[in-house]
């Protein structure tokens, strides 16, 4: 599993990868994923095979990730507003 | 004669430099408040110019790796995504409405059979750790952000936008120009017998 995170001026950085299945791994994609949500991020997991309809669920804690998950994208939350010129 | 050589010269070096210094000058002159700038700010110091375009090139990995093959070519040819709603239906059992995703623009509601634009919806996703400057998104970034969350779930996406009627942020006629652009280009895929997946809703 690996937990990636948007960044601005860089597209995805790789914060943890490790294979669930291992406890060492296991912890540590636990901390990584915590520190994300403490430091404010939404989490979400792509679902759907390729050729399958493709969609994401959110997540709120690791427990909710499913465990054969490939990856957690990490992405600042949302929030209302964005002012901007008309396109 | 001996003379005359080495003047002529000399005549034609003045005048080349007078050709010249104008520029020079203006050369040495942005030279100049470049340098200062970057005495004043660390940050541009730093500023690579090709960054913002790697960035976009593995933001645009990224959503191609997430979306459906038919959504990725939308994006690619249209510049924007649609997403079911997946809230409420109409009488035939199909989405009652459909978004637009616009990189760094509001999501626009609208009708699918009317093609009637019912609202926007303005949503950020800013970073306020600002790792490289700014708080925005590479463009593609932001479009999957908003489809991930629209997809996830909508109620608390739409939830924690701002709503507003349409044109707002973004022309009313150039939505309804993609609508079209968007109904030919989908006649056009059916026509080469290529898939064409219905209601891919949000959640």
């Amino acid at each position: 599993m690996k937990l990636l995170r948007m960044k601005p001026g860089h597209g995805e950085v790789m914060l943890a990868e490790g294979d669930v299945e291992v406890p060492e791994d296991e912890r540590e994609l636990i901390e990584a994923f915590r520190r994300e949500l403490d430091a404010g991020m939404w989490a979400a997991v792509p679902t759907g095979a390729p050729g399958c309809r493709r969609e994401a669920e959110l997540v709120k804690s690791f427990a909710e990730v499913p465990r054969d998950a490939e990856r957690v994208i990490f992405f600042p939350r949302a929030a209302g507003g964005a002012p901007g010129a008309t396109l | 004669m001996s003379l005359a050589l080495p003047t002529g010269v000399i005549i034609i070096l003045v005048l080349l430099w007078e050709l010249i210094r104008p520029a020079l000058k203006g050369a040495m002159a942005h030279q100049r408040l470049i340098w200062s700038l970057r005495q004043r700010s660390p940050a541009l110091a730093g500023y690579d110019p090709g960054r913002e375009r790697r960035a976009e090139r593995r933001a645009r990995a990224l959503l191609r790796s997430c979306i459906d093959e038919h959504d990725w070519a939308m994006y690619q040819d249209l510049g924007f995504l649609r997403v079911w709603d997946g809230l409420s239906t109409g009488p035939d059992g199909a989405p009652a409405y459909a978004y637009l995703i616009y990189p760094h623009k509001p999501i626009v509601a609208y009708l699918p059979e009317s093609r009637e634009l019912l609202s926007e919806y303005c949503v950020a996703f800013p970073d306020h750790s600002k790792p490289y400057g700014s708080s925005r998104l590479p463009h593609s970034d932001d479009v999957l952000a908003k489809w991930m969350a629209l997809t996830a779930d909508e109620r608390r996406l739409i939830g924690e936008a701002n709503m507003h009627l349409p044109g707002r942020q973004i022309e009313p006629e150039r939505v309804k120009r993609d609508l079209a652009r968007l109904a030919r280009w989908e006649q056009q895929r059916l026509g080469r017998g290529e898939r064409v997946p219905g209601n891919v809703r949000a959640a």
